[in-house]
């Protein structure tokens, strides 16, 4: 019985003493922003890693989204009779929900577990000690660049995504299912309104928040996770935690959000 | 004498209930060669991360240059760290850099240097640790050898006060550790830096070293000369001194 408490009392004490060096770590990744030199090379070429080469994945995961959106949409809508809305239920699905989670799902998958094994075996291998002892500031020189850059690429591939979903849903609507196209455009226009845009700019910020600050903290601390071991071995299993931890902070974000804004 | 530049009092260090260092104290005068030796896992990289603040000691003081860096804050350790060049264990090259980046980034990143002029630097430095030909290659097609050189003239790119080296020649072969310990010397005179070194190469070192200190659970134990250190009572130094140190006179016979 004792035991069991003091497990209880352990493992409370390990996630406080957890959040508490990732609430220094997401301090001192922002801190980073306004020491100099600013790297902006490195924020450009994080961008590509983490925006521009997720182009094609989020392509195809936001056509077919939307073109799934379009037929699930039509057959519901068509027992009302009310076709003629499809339009505005693809969109509004995708500015407020779908757009903003897939677009940080699918980049956690791709680039989120890509930078937490990345500074993970920084870390194993003594590279960030090395900056360290340089006195040049791993939060400035890698942590930063990885904040503002997946800032700046996830709501841009959010962007995308709806515009591509949108179009999907057009093809399987209007193009298969002969949906009339300017009901479908029309429809879209009329029901969305600032808000629904201001939620998935919203949503995609805190997203994009979440993952880099996630993954690239557990790749930090890759030493000091409970569970996690040494070497090869403890950068792959931080690495599945950072994905896993994620993708379950978007959910549950997404669903605050929506609970605080709609 | 001369200045004391590192002092350890006093200090305590342990992971979970191992305890590494068990009340180490010690000092390191400016400008001299202090070499490090003991068995493996005893604590000697520990100890030059402590003298880092990469690690807080859990009791104890530790002045670099008469400030103590245990209890300093990281804006007060950058400044203090300024005065060290490192060259890790294990090389420590950031492995996404070419040679030539990983070699210049103290220069980037530190000073306000022109670009070409940080050309011409890196260039010579490569060129003396005999790396020419090598800048465009990274890390991980590099020899154990060759990365510990790399990591040597990124260490030395800022010319630093204090020199840490942890293992600067295993994995090299003879010649070639002659040779690091060569450029330490020729380096040394030139820019007048204290060397701290961790080696296993007693014999050879000995003829470099002002003071050696002997590594044993969890204690230093520091020795003047050669002599003195054979000299000593401690059975489990006498049984390193003969596993490593039985050569020593070997090679002076040779001589
Ligand atoms: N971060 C750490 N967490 C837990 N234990 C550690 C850590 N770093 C070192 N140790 C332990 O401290 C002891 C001393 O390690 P250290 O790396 O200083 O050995 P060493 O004397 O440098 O050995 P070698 O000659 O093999 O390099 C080892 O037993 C090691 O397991
Ligand atoms: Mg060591």
């Amino acid at each position: 019985m004792i035991r069991y408490i003091e497990k209880i009392g352990d493992n409370a004490l390990y996630t406080l003493q957890d959040l508490g060096r990732m609430g220094i770590f997401l301090a001192m990744s922002i801190a980073g922003v306004f020491k100099r030199p600013f790297r902006f090379g490195a924020m450009i070429r994080q961008v590509r890693l983490i925006g521009a080469n997720s182009f094609w994945v989020i392509f195809f995961t936001a056509g077919f989204t939307g073109m799934v959106l379009g037929l699930q949409g039509y057959y519901t809508l068509r027992k009302f009779g009310s076709e003629g809305a499809l339009g505005s239920a693809v969109a509004l699905s995708l500015l407020r929900e779908l757009g903003p989670v897939l677009t940080a799902l699918m980049v956690t998958g791709r680039a989120g577990s890509a930078m937490c094994a990345e500074i993970g075996i920084m870390r194993n291998s003594e590279q960030i000690d090395a900056l360290e002892c340089m006195a040049i500031d791993p939060f400035r020189y890698l942590i930063t660049p990885k904040f503002l850059a997946t800032l700046i690429s996830i709501p841009l591939l959010t962007l995308i995504f709806n515009v591509v979903g949108i179009f999907g849903g057009y093809l399987a609507g209007c193009e298969l299912l002969g949906v009339n196209p300017g009901a479908y455009f029309a429809g879209m226009e009329q029901s969305v309104i600032n808000k629904d845009i201001n939620m998935g700019i919203v949503k995609s910020f805190v997203f994009a928040l979440l993952v880099v600050w996630i993954c690239t903290g557990r790749g930090y601390f890759v030493h000091g996770i409970r569970g996690a071991g040494f070497g090869a071995e403890g950068v792959s299993r931080v690495t599945t935690q950072a994905v896993v931890l994620s993708s379950i902070a978007i959910l549950i974000w997404d669903y605050l959000i929506t609970a605080i804004m709609l | 004498m001369s200045a004391v530049i590192i002092e350890l009092k006093n200090v305590y260090k342990s992971f979970g209930s191992q305890t590494v260092l068990n009340g180490v104290s010690l000092t390191i005068e400016s400008g001299k060669t202090t070499v490090i030796a003991g068995p493996s896992g005893q604590g000697k990289s520990v100890t030059l991360k402590l003298i880092l603040g990469l690690l807080k000691p859990d009791s104890g003081q530790i002045f670099v240059a008469g400030e103590d860096i245990s209890r300093m804050r990281a804006k007060n350790l950058n400044r203090v760290r300024t005065r060290f060049g490192v060259l890790f264990q294990g090389g420590a090259l950031l492995d996404s850099l070419t040679v030539f980046d990983n070699v210049a980034l103290p220069l980037e990143e530190r000073t306000s240097m022109r670009w070409s002029e940080v050309q011409e630097r890196v260039l010579t430095t490569l060129e003396q640790l005999g790396l020419k030909g090598h800048e465009e290659k990274y890390p991980a097609q590099l020899s154990g050898g060759m990365r510990k050189r790399v990591g040597l003239a990124r260490a030395l790119m800022l010319q630093p006060e204090i020199m840490l080296f942890d293992e600067p020649t295993t994995g090299l072969d003879p010649e070639k550790s002659l040779e690091i310990y060569k450029l330490f010397m020729d380096t040394q005179e030139r820019f007048g830096y204290t060397s701290l070194i961790v080696s296993h190469d007693i014999p050879k070192i000995f003829n470099l070293a002002d003071q050696v200190i002997i590594v044993n659970k969890g204690q230093f134990n520091t020795f003047a000369s050669p002599e003195e250190l054979h000299q000593s009572e401690i059975p489990e130094i006498q049984a390193f001194v003969d596993s490593t140190m039985g050569n020593v006179y070997l090679s002076r016979e040779m001589e």
